[in-house]
């Protein structure tokens, strides 16, 4: 379903830099890729997204090649992606933040209202708010709800539990589980808050430098093993 | 009362036209953070373009020929700054400096342009004779038509704006766009379809500003030049970013002007609100009206 092979990117030699990097995650599963800060997390992300060149490697999507596509033809694929920070509009409401990656698609906008607010009910009641008025949290929601909603076929989140209050952090647990089955969605979390993320995962990569140092499915005999054993 | 109205009248004619002329330089230089310094010469486009469609339809000034001046003139306007977006602005984003030097150039092109085609000497497009004509509220008080003309047309115009930027899904697309480049690429947004529609969305605007001003008197090849600064100084005063800011910033300086005008002189006027203008800008540097959010905490 989603591939990388030997992909090699970054801005330049300085900054933080992925080398080599090969992963594999079958469809309707999620994987996570933990790391320290700077170990490449982000970049890694990017350069899935088009936002950051790749200097070697493949990028595979359903078969394709997308490595050297701009962002907007991967997200039209079917890539959505949960940045760092959120990304939130700001200027724009919350509902228009929502519908917006649906307009854009054509899609049908009641559905996408009716997704979104199933899943995330609180942005219900701030529909008419504008996004850079929202809190962390709030933001984190809708940077979710904005991805669900244009029913992508693989998601990537940066880091979604940063700075977010635990019973939140436990609700995209679950609403991450949820999805992969109930929205045939594939999933590649990027995460610091290594036992939230290997809790539901059903693979795992460990980033180090750049690079990948160890990596190995997840199953419930292993889980608790694997999460003691990751020390960033 | 009545002593007043011609300086309201004259005030808010005054800021309809710096509103008409600033508006589209409220989105390009507002919402996209380019500096063109061309938008003085699309305003001249539009003039001509009245000019134009006196010469297609016949000298006489019938309404006709004002919509196709119209038309014309947003039309020739947003085509040629499409021209400029592909060519040489595309490449300058995230480069202020060098987006004034070209379009400065820009601007001198297109002023030689116009020249080259109209002759320097200034030309005057005719109008329906009804313009040239006045409301007489009372004896000595004459509201020129033009002027209320030019009024009505601001308040469209701002409208039309308003509801396309705020109320359909492709202005939303477009604010996408302005307020975070790499997440609305992320979305699925064209964003270079997107910055092309925007600044030639600026530049059609001004064509349409140009029409109004062609309506007062003759124009020429620099007749764009005069509104430049003007423009300029109420986008600044207004906020970057919002509609809201310009039409404020644009009545403040053009309703103050022919009160200050009243005490001094036209030239001192100038130098008072330029003054002013900077006090304002000394207390609240982001202007009046800045966009707020808490993406900066």
């Amino acid at each position: 379903m989603f591939e990388i092979r030997n992909l090699t990117a970054g801005y330049s030699e300085e900054s933080a830099a992925i080398h080599n990097i090969n992963i594999s995650i079958p469809k309707n599963e999620i994987c996570a890729m933990v790391g320290s800060n700077g170990a490449g997390k982000t970049t890694l992300l990017k350069s899935i997204m088009g936002l950051i060149p790749s200097k070697q490697g493949e990028i595979v999507f359903n078969g394709a090649d997308i490595s050297k596509f701009d962002s907007e033809r991967i997200a039209q694929l079917g890539i959505a992606y949960v940045p760092q920070g959120r990304m939130i509009f700001p200027y724009l409401t919350v509902e228009e933040n929502l519908l917006l990656g649906c307009e854009v698609r054509k899609m049908d906008l009641n559905k996408a209202r009716d997704i979104g607010y199933t899943y995330f009910p609180d942005l219900k009641d701030i529909h008419k708010r504008k996004g850079g008025m929202l809190s962390g949290g709030q933001q984190q929601q809708l940077a979710i709800a904005r991805m669900l909603v244009i029913e992508p076929k693989m998601v990537l989140l940066d880091e979604p539990a940063e700075g977010i209050q635990p019973n939140v952090v436990q609700d995209i647990g679950n609403i991450l589980k949820k999805i992969t089955s109930d929205l045939d969605v594939t999933v590649l979390l990027v995460e610091q808050f290594v036992s939230f993320a290997l809790s539901f995962a059903h693979s795992y990569y460990f980033l180090q430098g750049g690079e990948i140092s160890t990596e190995s499915r997840i199953t419930e005999e292993n889980r608790n093993t694997i999460i003691k054993s990751i020390k960033l | 009362m009545e002593e007043f109205l011609p300086f309201l009248f004259n005030g808010l004619s005054i800021s309809s036209i710096l509103l008409l002329t600033a508006i589209g330089l409220s989105i390009v230089f507002g919402m996209m953070g380019v500096i063109n310094f061309a938008h003085g010469e699309f305003i001249m486009i539009g003039c001509y373009s009245s000019y134009i469609a006196s010469l297609v339809l016949g000298s006489k000034g019938t309404w006709t020929a004002l919509v196709l001046a119209f038309v014309l003139a947003f039309a020739l306007a947003f085509a040629i700054g499409y021209i400029v977006e592909r060519l040489v602005i595309r490449k300058l984003y995230a480069r202020p400096l060098d987006s004034i030097l070209a379009t400065w150039g820009i601007s001198l092109i297109l002023q030689q342009v116009a020249r080259n085609i109209f002759g320097s000497n200034n030309v005057e497009a005719p109008m329906p004779k009804i313009l040239n004509e006045g409301l007489k509220v009372s004896e000595g008080i004459t509201l020129p038509f033009n002027r209320l003309f030019i009024i009505i047309i601001t308040i469209l115009v701002i409208l039309l704006v308003y509801i396309f930027m705020y109320k359909t899904p492709k202005g939303r697309i477009l604010q996408a766009v302005m307020q975070n480049r790499a997440m609305a690429s992320c979305i699925g947004i064209n964003t270079k379809k997107a910055d092309a529609f925007t600044f030639s969305l600026g530049c059609g605007l001004a064509g349409i500003a140009g029409i109004c001003i062609s309506m007062l008197g003759s124009v020429g090849p620099s007749t764009g030049q005069n509104y430049i600064i003007d423009t300029f100084l109420v986008v600044i005063l207004g906020g970057i970013g919002g509609l809201r800011g310009t039409i404020l910033a644009a009545l403040l300086i053009g309703l103050c002007n022919p009160f200050i005008e009243y005490f001094t002189t036209s030239s001192m006027s100038k130098v008072i609100i330029l003054s002013l203008v900077l006090v304002v800008l000394q207390f609240k540097p982001q202007g009046l009206s800045p966009m707020k959010d808490r993406t900066i905490d």
